[in-house]
């Protein structure tokens, strides 16, 4: 077991690497720099600065060393100091900036796969069990139709309905007078009052896959002969079925991990947006249009790092539960 | 029940049953997933939707009743559909629209609109006016479907926009970006995936290794965030043109894992298959097997993934449009159109602004159902029923 992990963490290694070079890349990617951003929003105030004063700034910020060396400056800084360099419009360290919104989208995210589990089992099973059922056929309607909405569509329409005919505001993560209180119990329970608006939207695509695959992993393993055995034996349909097959179907249900939470994260951006949340999607929406380049490469540095560390304990989890799977 | 006798009852069934095996022997490959097919019954009704789409996306010129940069002068003008039964002329078969009354409200200086139901004004067929266009890029003709002659009467299927823009014909002309995208991306990410997969399958080794580490990591990237990134380090100066193509690629680069995976799968359980070995030793050539045994074979998969691939690319234009990093007016997608509605003021004004999205869902549905039913009928195990 302790061998697998390890391997696994090795593994994680070069996967890391490559996202930290694709972030990088983003950060150099756009025509210019910060600078070409900052002159050009100075002559739009009228005032100009000089050829010099560019420079200086340029050096201060190392802008004027060749690529890699500017690569391996960021990630030096990162690993030994925790450093993603600075947001020049923020004035700030970037991880100041980001931090607690990084750790919104973690929450909400997996809020939203809560969700999306609690969703997907019951209805999964139901569809499975009573296969070409009404029920069935609504499920998989939702289903489908979950699958075809994009999110920040949803986000609009649900925005729409409640300030059409509930009177109610959904943007936010929190109230008013919470928005810039330290953290405290109140504080707490107004963030669940708040959450469960962008959970439902970010979780409904992956509920409806989760449904989909619990559904046909399921139908899979109630057609084999074991489970007509215990029938036989003169067990009860549904002791039968969430004794046995529900739980090898569970199995996806911890693999999926995997692919749903890459999904979740990108969910949570773009709802983050249109919701205008405290997350990382209108902060990285905002750094990428006003080419704050660092703040924008350390986010899908560190949303894409994240998603693989959730991909590693999903894979971990997956290992200690199903026995079938051997560790080498 | 009949009022045959049983056995001959019998008899003719058995004889359609034979007929029926007969047929199932001598039939193709293409005709058997045909039959397996036209089974789904949802994969079906997705097929007609996706021709009909694609149908109007070619003639949206023609069918638009406006051009789609015409300011009406009606901004934000409700849904005002013709109607065969109007109270001013009673039942007629040419169906008529009611005028439009404006106002301007004295509290929120808006412009309201009520329907007069007391005047109506005919629907003409086969109307002439408003700027010309090509139909297939050949005739130039200023020929519309239909419209309204009448200076004071306005069909709006769909409402109209901030601008007074006719929606409707907005979406039609909007359908020809948002579903080529589809397509377009779709076939650079067969290329991509085409070269990776094979590499992958045909190597193996330490290449396929590398390969599948690299598609781990492009998965692994929430597929949002890193499209915003790309999508916004395209320069501001290029022509919608660009941006386009330039959107198709990133969509691309980050699509083709999928297809790189089935290709290399594929790939790989082929190449041990009997039929494969059996071919070999009857001294095929290389290329004979891969053309007459394995291209055959898998084409049905890929083609099933890449209709599974084309409205994942559908909704990340649509999104990356609506954030306004993606496509940009002048040019019409369905994502541009959305983007008026990303304000809950303007949304709760013009609700019909989100109509738009309801095309998006029912494209990505269609393309959804036959896919599914794509994937299940090339699948040469299961069984077929004619």
């Amino acid at each position: 077991m302790w061998a697998f992990v390890i391997r696994r963490l090795i593994y994680m290694i070069p996967t890391v690497f490559i996202i930290s070079l694709v972030s990088f890349i983003i950060i150099e990617l756009p025509p210019g720099d910060y600078m070409t951003t900052l002159m050009a929003s100075m002559a739009a105030e009228g005032g100009e600065m000089g050829q010099e004063e560019i420079e200086a700034l340029r050096r201060i910020y190392g802008l004027d060393q060749p690529v890699y060396v500017r690569y391996i400056n960021w990630m030096r800084n990162i690993i030994t100091r925790w450093d993603f360099g600075y947001s020049f419009e923020w004035r700030a360290p970037v991880w100041d900036v980001m931090g607690s919104r990084l750790a919104m989208t973690v929450v909400i995210s997996l809020a939203s796969l809560l969700f999306s589990w609690v969703i997907a089992l019951p209805t999964g099973i139901y569809s499975a069990v009573r296969q070409y059922s009404v029920g069935d056929y609504i499920f998989t309607f939702f289903g489908f139709l979950g699958l075809a909405t994009p999110n920040f569509l949803l986000a609009l329409v649900v925005m729409f309905l409640a300030h059409r005919y509930l009177g109610l505001s959904v943007g936010g993560l929190f109230s008013e007078q919470y928005q810039m209180a330290p953290w405290s119990l109140g504080k707490v329970v107004d963030l669940m009052k708040h959450i469960w608006i962008p959970m439902i939207i970010v979780g409904t695509a992956s509920s409806a896959s989760l449904l989909r695959i619990t559904r046909a992993n399921l139908l899979d393993e109630l057609r084999k002969p074991y489970v007509e055995t215990a029938r036989a034996k003169g067990l009860r349909m549904w002791r039968v079925v969430l004794k046995y097959p529900v739980r090898i179907a569970l199995n996806p249900f911890i693999s999926s991990i995997g692919f749903v939470l890459p999904q979740l994260v990108s969910g949570s951006v773009i709802v983050g947006v249109v919701l205008n949340l405290p997350t990382t999607g209108p902060l990285l929406l905002r750094a990428l249009q006003s080419q704050d380049m660092y703040l924008a490469g350390s986010f899908t540095l560190l949303l894409a790092t994240m998603t693989v560390i959730g991909v590693l304990i999903s894979d971990i989890l997956l290992a200690w539960i199903d026995p079938r799977i051997r560790y080498d | 029940m009949s009022e045959r006798p049983w056995n001959e009852d019998i008899g003719r069934e058995r004889e359609e049953l034979l007929e029926e095996e007969q047929q199932l022997k001598v039939a193709t490959p293409l005709q058997l997933m045909w039959w397996k097919f036209t089974k789904h019954r949802l994969a079906v009704a997705g097929l007609v939707v996706i021709i009909l789409f694609y149908g109007v996306a070619v003639f949206a010129d023609f069918l638009a009743p406006y051009p789609p940069h015409e300011r009406t002068g009606y901004t934000f003008a409700p849904m005002n559909w013709p109607r065969f039964v109007t109270n001013d002329e009673g039942f007629t078969l040419r169906p008529r629209v009611y005028q439009m009354d404006s106002d301007i409200d004295p509290r929120s200086f808006r412009r309201v609109y009520e329907i007069n139901d007391e005047i109506s004004y005919p629907i003409e067929f086969f109307v002439r006016g408003g700027p010309s266009y090509k139909i297939l890029g050949l005739f130039e003709t200023d020929l519309r479907l239909f419209g309204v002659t009448h200076e004071e009467g306005e069909v709006f299927f769909l409402g109209t926009d901030r601008l007074g823009r006719d929606v409707f014909s907005r979406v039609l002309i909007g359908s020809r970006i948002s579903l080529s995208v589809g397509l377009v991306g779709v076939f650079l990410s067969l290329l991509l995936g085409i070269f990776f997969g094979g590499l992958s399958g045909f190597f193996g080794g330490w290449v396929d290794n590398l390969i599948q580490r690299l598609i781990e990591t492009v998965t692994s990237f929430p597929t949002i965030p890193l499209w915003m990134a790309l999508a916004a380090s395209l320069p501001d100066a290029w022509t919608p043109l660009q941006v386009y193509f330039g959107i198709t690629v990133i969509l691309s680069v980050v699509g083709w894992t999928t297809l790189a995976r089935v290709v290399r799968g594929r790939f790989l359980s082929l190449r041990d298959e009997d039929f494969v070995l059996a071919a070999k030793f009857s001294g095929a050539t290389e290329a004979r097997i891969i053309r007459k045994h394995l291209v055959p074979s898998f084409t049905s998969h890929i083609i099933a993934a890449l209709t599974l691939a084309i409205p994942q690319m559908i909704i990340a234009e649509t999104s990356l449009s609506f954030l306004g990093i993606g496509l940009r007016p002048p040019i019409i997608s369905w994502g541009v159109l959305l983007q008026q509605a990303q304000n809950v003021y303007a949304v709760s004004m013009a609700p019909w602004l989100l109509l738009p999205g309801l095309f998006v869902v029912v494209a990505v549905l269609a393309f959804n159902f036959v896919g599914d039913g794509l994937r299940d009928s090339a699948d040469p195990y299961s069984t077929v029923k004619k």
